[in-house]
């Protein structure tokens, strides 16, 4: 038994870490948050140029065949420094999705494309409010083509393929739409942070191509986002963390009543709670890594005890990041918001918080006591 | 990333099973999975003796203290071997609680402090359970802070170099079944508090150890006081130097968290298993989503904590020293055993308020309800805890202390509240 990371991985997370320090620095997070781009091309060029967004595709598809323990690495570092990029939707859920049921021109036409950073791709299966239900899915594919809305959609204004959820008869199939073609129509959507672009989109007869067998769709989605909410996870576990740190030097800097206010035990206990939360988040975040990596049985439940537990700990970090920086704090100025608004629009990507919630109880009550213990 | 045994842990497995098998008081397990919590709950024998039958039992085989070196009666075990035997311990494993603080807290500060002829004295027998041991830290007026202890140790004037103990100790956990105890007093009341203690340890019938149990707020009674009178400690049985009590007690302290912290159950599994058999309009509790959001986030607490301990051992295994992550163990523990007793009474509705043999799993949750205050006081209070993570973890400064250098005598011992 061994919960940790090999040398190798823990070195490849210092390369990342180093890379990052020196081409995303809260500036370059902060360019997206006030221009007019949806994200840091030069920035997700670079990644794509040090093999991490290839990291987990195989070599025949043009990646670099790593596996996914480095991508959960890479993940938690891209999460520290809140990257202005797409990865989670092209390669958590994108890349993922093709590799686990693409068929073999579907993984040709786009994995080398993923891995080159030449294409980026989107995540578009939720449709209205509300806990994401089968049921409320209302595109349509007949075979060739979908139509229909789907809102809102992390980085689908700049993406070149979509997945998406659709009705196909009476049952859901996953369908794999190239946006450059016609009958696509994009809307941009204000969000609680612009550095992850919203929009709406539409289709209306855009040509479209099944993944996996007709019918399949609800499966093979919940699937996937098993597998990307143990690597969203990791973003959210370095996004904390780093909010613990930010927390942590200011009650070292900042004096009151002629101390450091971190002397303070109502400081020093918010900032403790906050180790303390981010701890249980990376352990486990390490569980789901490894089901993640050897396809275990027990990834459903690792996923939702990952993704609940990272949540709690990024939300519960980032705002009292806030706290702890006081009036500064909440100021443009610094930094504490853009993690506020990172960890809550994380806690809902790919279903909210009391969804996996229940999906880790639904879990646990399907498989047997055992795995409670 | 592995969760697999490797071969060699696989085969330690297969030992430890077939031992276990064929050497477990089988006759027990049953009642040892039902004891209800806090107690091993055994009525079909006196669990005094069954704990020490299965103590020496262990011994003679080399299953005691695998922890601890050979030449003291330990099994000198790696921390994986000893991860896999408490796992496959299982139930018996309630039988220990009698030695926990013997094995986990006296004996390291025995093996570190002690001579060697003492050594071969006290920790063969302390590891075979044929001797009990306690802790005499704790007193009324210094809890969280122990260095205001005021037990006073004073050499006897007859010149025999003994040393003549008086005053009183607080929450000694099973000092009424103790053989020897550890004991840390003030020698010097004329220097900073934390420069005049000095450590001893004693037999427990020495004459002038009167032990009294407490009644807690739960009603049972596994705390006692213990009054020192005149008691008489020869100087040989002094821990360290005269002045080096401090010192001398943080490896005990050391010991007690990592001994209290690791392992320790939130309540969850049973909580779980209560759910799952409960009915809510025709269906099980755990298909209402309310109920779910409340166990999502005990059952992330309590996996949270058992991966923490295998992150820990796996940096032990690697021989790298594991990282300050287990100091948060009692701390998640204690809080979330005592919400989530309190959200199992609730489920129950007004039923909850009910604590008999009826109630449900024999009263668990009820008994949870009221031990668990003392959880999150016992060997470091929530808010010590906190103030060890922000201050050597996270490396925050101390609290200013206007009593650190000022001699003990000199501190003022009352507050007065406001008229």
């Amino acid at each position: 038994m061994n919960l940790d990371f090999s040398d190798e991985q823990k070195q490849l997370r210092d390369q990342v870490r180093r890379f990052l320090k020196e081409n995303c620095p809260p500036a370059a997070v902060r360019a997206i948050l006030e221009g007019a781009d949806q994200y840091d091309a030069k920035l997700y060029q670079g990644l794509a140029d040090l093999g991490v967004l290839g990291a987990a595709i195989p070599e025949e598809y043009g990646g670099v065949g790593l596996g996914h323990l480095e991508l959960c690495v890479v993940a938690e570092e891209l999460g520290r420094v809140l990257a202005p990029v797409p990865v989670a939707s092209t390669v958590y859920l994108g890349a993922e999705c093709l590799m686990q049921a693409g068929s073999e021109e579907q993984k040709q036409a786009w994995l080398p494309k993923i891995s080159a950073g030449e294409a980026i791709g989107c995540w578009a299966i939720n449709e209205g409010s509300g806990r994401m239900q089968p049921s409320k899915v209302a595109l349509t594919f007949d075979g060739k083509t979908v139509s229909g809305t789907k809102a809102p959609i992390t980085d689908g204004g700049i993406a070149d393929f979509a997945i998406l959820l659709a009705k196909e008869g009476s049952d859901l199939s996953l369908c794999l739409v190239d946006l450059s073609g016609s009958g696509v129509s994009r809307k941009t959507l204000d969000s609680i942070d612009p550095t992850r672009g919203q929009v709406k989109l539409t289709f209306e007869g855009t040509p479209a191509t099944r993944i996996g067998s007709a019918g399949d769709g609800w499966h093979i989605a919940t699937q996937i986002m098993d597998r990307a909410a143990i690597l969203i996870g990791f973003e959210q576990l370095g996004g904390a963390d780093r909010a613990l740190e930010m927390g942590r030097d200011y009650a070292l800097e900042r004096m009151a009543f002629g101390r450091q206010i971190g002397s303070f035990q109502a400081v020093k206990h918010i900032l403790a709670d906050m180790y303390v939360s981010v701890t249980l988040a990376r352990s486990n975040c390490y569980y789901g890594a490894w089901a993640l990596s050897s396809s275990a049985a027990e990834l459903p439940i690792a996923a939702a005890t990952a993704r609940v537990s990272a949540t709690n700990a990024f939300q519960h970090c980032a705002k009292n990041n806030i706290q702890v920086h006081g009036g500064m704090g909440f100021t443009w100025a610094f930094d504490c918001h853009l993690y506020y608004r990172r960890s809550n629009a994380l806690a809902l990507t790919i279903g909210s918080l009391s969804t996996w919630e229940s999906l880790l109880i639904e879990r646990m009550s399907a498989g047997n006591v055992e795995a409670a213990a | 990333m592995d969760f697999n045994d490797t071969p060699q842990e696989a085969e330690f497995r297969k030992e430890v099973r077939s031992w276990l098998g064929a050497n477990a008081p089988k006759h027990l397990e049953a009642e040892l999975k039902r004891a209800s919590f806090g107690s091993n709950g055994l009525e079909s024998e006196d669990p005094i003796k069954a704990s020490k039958a299965w103590q020496k039992k262990k011994a003679e085989a080399g299953w005691a203290c695998l922890h601890w070196p050979k030449e003291y009666g330990g099994g000198a075990r790696s921390a994986m071997e000893r991860v896999i035997w408490s796992q496959e311990e299982g139930p018996y494993a309630v039988l220990s609680g009698l030695f926990t603080i013997g094995h986990g807290m006296c004996g390291p500060t025995v093996m570190e402090w002690a001579n060697e002829e003492w050594k071969e004295r006290l920790l063969p027998p302390l590891a075979s359970g044929e001797e009990v041991w306690c802790q005499l830290f704790s007193e009324p007026a210094s809890g969280s802070d122990l260095a205001g202890l005021r037990t006073k140790a004073v050499k006897a004037d007859d010149g025999s170099g003994d040393w003549i103990i008086n005053g009183q100790k607080i929450w000694t956990s099973g000092a009424q079944n103790s053989d020897w105890g550890l004991l840390i007093t003030r020698t010097d009341p004329d220097v900073p508090k934390h420069k005049g203690l000095t450590m001893f340890f004693l037999r427990m019938d020495s004459p002038g150890v009167k032990v009294v149990p407490i009644k807690q707020a739960n009603g049972a009674s596994g705390f006692n006081e213990v009054y020192f009178d005149d008691v008489r400690i020869p100087d040989d049985q002094r821990l360290g130097d005269v002045g080096q009590g401090w010192k001398v007690s943080l490896t005990t302290l050391m010991n007690e968290r990592l001994s209290i912290g690791s392992g320790m159950s939130t309540g969850f599994p049973e909580l779980f298993k209560f759910c799952m058999d409960m009915d809510i309009d025709g269906e099980a509790a755990t298909a209402d989503s309310g109920v779910r959001s409340k166990l999502a986030q005990f059952a992330v607490k309590q996996s949270g904590l058992k991966y923490t301990g295998m992150r820990a051992i796996s940096a032990l295994s690697k021989g790298e020293t594991p990282g300050p992550e287990n100091s948060i163990g009692k701390l998640v523990a204690g809080a979330t055993m005592q919400e989530l007793a309190m959200y199992a009474l609730d489920l129950q509705g007004e039923a909850g308020v009910v604590w008999n043999e009826d109630s449900p799993q024999n009263g668990r949750f009820q008994a949870m309800l009221m031990r668990s205050p003392a959880t999150r006081i016992e060997g470091g209070s929530d808010e010590i805890l906190r103030n060890i993570i922000g201050e050597r973890v996270l490396g925050l400064p101390g609290d200013i202390r206007v009593d650190k250098d000022v001699p003990f005598k000199e501190i003022p011992t009352t507050g007065k509240a406001k008229a």
